[in-house]
């Protein structure tokens, strides 16, 4: 017998189909770092610093535009069961894929020869962690100040017990029916990552890619605000 | 292995920390005994049995405590097991690398360790469900996120506020399977060690040290004092050295430095 997720429309966080969990994003909260921003999403606790752009002199360095590197890492504590610190197959993909889905909106031939680091440490996980991690990595990255042609909001649409749902939580997302994480530059109508699993007909994914979209246009919404609260209190603060 | 990073710290902004501490005060404003504004958040994360948030200044630390069961050591079956592991994130600086603990992290979790085995903060022979066989395993994991100097002090108030605030499921065991009560019990603490940190800047002592002080200090020094005000733990750290006389007079900064120390520790704690 499969849990019965949505009652009477109602999630098991009492929220609709399309709503998101509570989202909140604080920018420039660590010293060193170029640039930085904690995001909380739904119980997802997320930390990112932003290094560089850096001089490298490391093989394989390309002469025409800089390198972007992602740790995607996940604190021991973070999840209820204690996870090992070392990184696992899961989190190398993981920072893999966001840092694909945030390349295409960087201008990175301004840096050639150089290395940029985005370092996102996953404090508590929740649903979702990877789509909080670029929502908050594009975040960073704009208060690191590297040039950039739209911002990235991410977020997950999923079938749960018949029906999509957009931004799952823990439960939806391991007993749900399928789970699709969306990445987005809206400005240009682009996508920048996309992952599924589970199972969807054609008809699903069209709609859920659609409310997946609606529900980024929400996240921009908050990214911006957090930019410029930052910005509104004086550029040097940090 | 590599010696532990440094800042390059310039030589006009040497000068000028050394001037200010010639006039008995830091370039931010401090005393010479003054630690830098301490906040301590506790429960930060739900899904740990016991957290805490430690900022001192622009050093950023967080702990996280999880309870598991574990198969005791064979040299002390009646004992539950402790580990303390930490990991300054390459979030915490530029020069940090993503990798395995380095040498100092490894310090750091080792230290932070010593303070709470040695204090005797919580009685291990209280977290055996079976002699032998099953005990509780107590992981405390730091991450540094931010890092700006004095590590071991930070880390340390993070681990033990985390650990004093801790509640979980006891485990009984019931007709040979391990079952999960429904009350969640605190950790049997019996003490509280608290770690305060010096540093030797030219030929001042100073508490609490910047990063930018630590790369251009002789050595530095870490005490944890217990409750009833023995040591319980010593690290000198840096690669200089401290006069004998150095290291009787931090012995008793320290001794009246942590009783301050442990006023705002305890008043944390009883505030969770």
């Amino acid at each position: 017998m499969e849990n019965q997720l949505i009652i009477n429309g109602k999630r098991t966080d009492g929220r609709g189909p399309t709503d998101l969990r509570p989202l909140k994003i604080d920018v420039g909260i660590i010293k060193n770092a170029a640039g930085s921003s904690y995001i909380e999403h739904g119980k997802n606790k997320i930390i990112v610093a932003i290094y560089g752009p850096k001089d490298s002199h490391r093989y394989g360095m390309n002469i025409e535009k800089a390198t972007l590197r992602c740790r995607y890492h996940m604190s021991p504590f973070s999840t209820e069961e204690r996870k090992n610190p070392q990184p696992s197959r899961r989190e190398i993909e993981i920072s893999k894929v966001i840092r694909d889905a945030l390349e295409p909106s960087l201008i990175l031939e301004n840096f050639p020869k150089t290395m940029i680091d985005i370092f996102v440490e996953v404090l508590q996980s929740d649903g979702g962690s990877r789509s909080a991690s670029i929502t908050a990595a594009s975040v960073a990255l704009a208060d690191a100040g590297i040039p950039m042609k739209d911002l990235v909001e991410a977020v997950a649409v999923g079938k749960v017990n018949g029906t999509l749902v957009v931004d799952l939580n823990d439960i939806e997302d391991k007993e749900g029916e399928s789970d699709m994480p969306v990445a987005f530059m809206l400005n240009e109508n682009k996508i920048t990552l996309l992952q599924m699993d589970g199972k969807m007909t054609v008809e699903e994914f069209k709609a859920g890619l659609t409310m997946a979209m609606e529900a980024a246009k929400k996240i921009k919404e908050i990214q911006k605000e957090a930019l410029a609260k930052k910005y509104s209190q004086g550029e040097n603060k940090k | 292995m590599m010696p532990s990073k440094k800042l390059l710290v310039s030589a006009v902004r040497k000068e000028q920390i050394l001037k200010s501490l010639a006039q008995g005060k830091r370039v931010d404003n401090r005393g010479l005994l003054d630690y830098r504004p301490l906040s301590i958040t506790p429960n930060v994360i739900e899904k740990a049995e016991g957290s805490a948030m430690v900022k001192l200044g622009d050093t950023h630390v967080i702990a996280g405590v999880k309870i598991g069961v574990g198969t005791p050591f064979p040299d002390t079956p009646n004992e539950g097991i402790l580990i303390v592991n930490a990991e300054i994130l390459p979030t915490a600086s530029e020069y940090q690398e993503p990798g395995p603990p380095d040498e100092d992290s490894i310090e750091l979790a080792r230290v932070v360790d010593r303070g709470i085995r040695e204090s005797k903060m919580i009685d291990f022979s209280k977290l055996v469900i079976e002699p032998g066989k099953h005990v509780y395993t107590v992981y405390v994991d730091i991450s540094v996120i931010g890092m700006d100097g004095n590590l071991f002090d930070a880390s340390s108030y993070a681990a033990v506020v985390a650990l004093l605030t801790t509640k979980y499921y006891p485990v009984v065991n019931q007709n040979g399977t391990l079952v999960k009560g429904s009350e969640k019990v605190l950790l049997p603490v019996q003490d509280l060690g608290v770690s305060t940190t010096f540093a030797k800047v030219d030929s001042y002592i100073i508490v609490d040290p910047t990063w930018e002080e630590e790369s251009m200090m002789e050595a530095r020094l870490t005490i944890v004092y217990d409750k009833s005000g023995n040591i319980c733990a010593v690290q000198k750290g840096g690669n200089g050295a401290l006069l004998v006389d150095d290291v009787l007079n931090i012995i008793d900064l320290a001794k009246s430095k942590s009783e301050e120390m442990r006023k705002v520790l305890e008043g944390v704690i009883s505030n969770a």
